[in-house]
């Protein structure tokens, strides 16, 4: 069996999801606690994720922000609060979108398939990879921290139109659908989008697994 | 010889492409059986699927770094002013009874 076996964080994403809609539909019917409870948890979300994005604090801070207004702006066009991670995050997107447009203009850069392969030596099942041992991860609290700073680091070098679509789907937890709606593209882009992400930062953490194993990091273009 | 070697790396090549789809169960089914075949004969393929699903897994565990500031005062009495104002748009009805105290600063 090769199948991916997320169930553990699949399970967690569920929950926290439940408890935000639950959130939502307080909110909108009024609630008095609902509306801290809202501003503290979506804060620190778009904040994070803006982060992630733009890169800067400030600029973080400032997105979240009008995020943050925006959501309460419109929250009278939520029909339905099932829909709140999604609904929030398309918000989240276009602020973004605005401070970049404000900000610095980047042609959107694409990454290549070919370049993300790894280099193999040898035929067919008989064939070795020149990649890291992946099994050697590093199980210590410190060295996982230095693994989770490289990840965080591979994340924040992506191009945008890769970078949101990684935010989207694997660390905010949207659906191919959601994500496919928040960023106005098709499905099939968000597949194609985020499987070359991870490959770009999987090769990120390759050279670092590579070069802490006493071995030759690639020259990287 | 040749030409079975050339056969097994385009298929690699072809499965290199869809991997993340395979990690996430979004391929169709016959697909799906497809690639667990080309793996149950291929060491490296394995090798490399096993390294990016740790990696999709380090970045689902990626924590929370950086915190936002203290939202001023300021800025949430406006929040709350635009929530007022949605829910009245919502027409959800305010007694003035639990809302009012939410409204003070």
């Amino acid at each position: 069996m090769f199948g991916y076996n997320g169930s553990g964080w699949r399970a967690l994403t569920t929950e926290a999801r439940e408890r935000e809609i639950e959130l939502a539909r307080r909110l909108i019917a009024g609630e008095p606690e609902a509306f801290e409870r809202f501003v503290e948890l979506f804060r620190t979300k778009l904040f994070q994720y803006s982060l992630l994005v733009c890169g800067h604090h400030e600029d973080a801070e400032e997105v979240a922000q009008d995020a943050l207004f925006k959501v309460f702006e419109k929250l009278d066009q939520l029909r339905e609060p099932e829909r709140i991670r999604p609904w929030v995050f398309r918000i989240a997107r276009n602020a973004c979108l605005m401070k970049r447009r404000r900000s610095v203009f980047a042609p959107a850069e694409e990454l290549s398939l070919d370049e993300l392969m790894p280099v193999g030596a040898g035929d067919g099942g008989q064939r070795k990879l020149e990649i890291a041992d992946w099994s050697a991860l590093p199980e210590d609290q410190a060295l996982r921290a230095e693994v989770q700073r490289v990840v965080r680091q591979a994340i924040s070098e992506l191009p945008d139109i890769y970078k949101t679509v990684l935010l989207l789907r694997d660390i905010e937890g949207l659906s191919t659908t959601e994500a496919a709606e928040v960023l106005e593209v098709s499905e099939e882009v968000v597949k194609t989008r985020l499987h070359r992400a991870r490959l770009a930062v999987r090769q990120k953490l390759d050279w670092y697994l590579r070069s802490a194993q006493g071995g030759r990091t690639p020259a990287r273009g | 010889m040749e030409n079975n070697s050339h056969q097994h790396a385009a298929e690699c090549r072809r499965i290199f492409a869809l991997l993340s789809e395979y990690l996430d169960a979004e391929l169709p089914g016959d697909t799906c059986e497809e690639i667990t075949a080309h793996l149950q004969g291929c060491p490296p393929c394995v090798e490399f699927l096993e390294s990016l699903r740790k990696t999709v897994e380090l970045c689902r565990a990626i924590q929370a770094g950086e915190q936002p500031g203290p939202l001023s005062q300021a800025v949430r009495r406006q929040l709350r002013a635009l929530y007022q104002k949605a829910l009245a748009a919502r027409g959800a009805g305010h007694d003035g009874s639990g809302d009012s105290a939410m409204m003070k600063s």
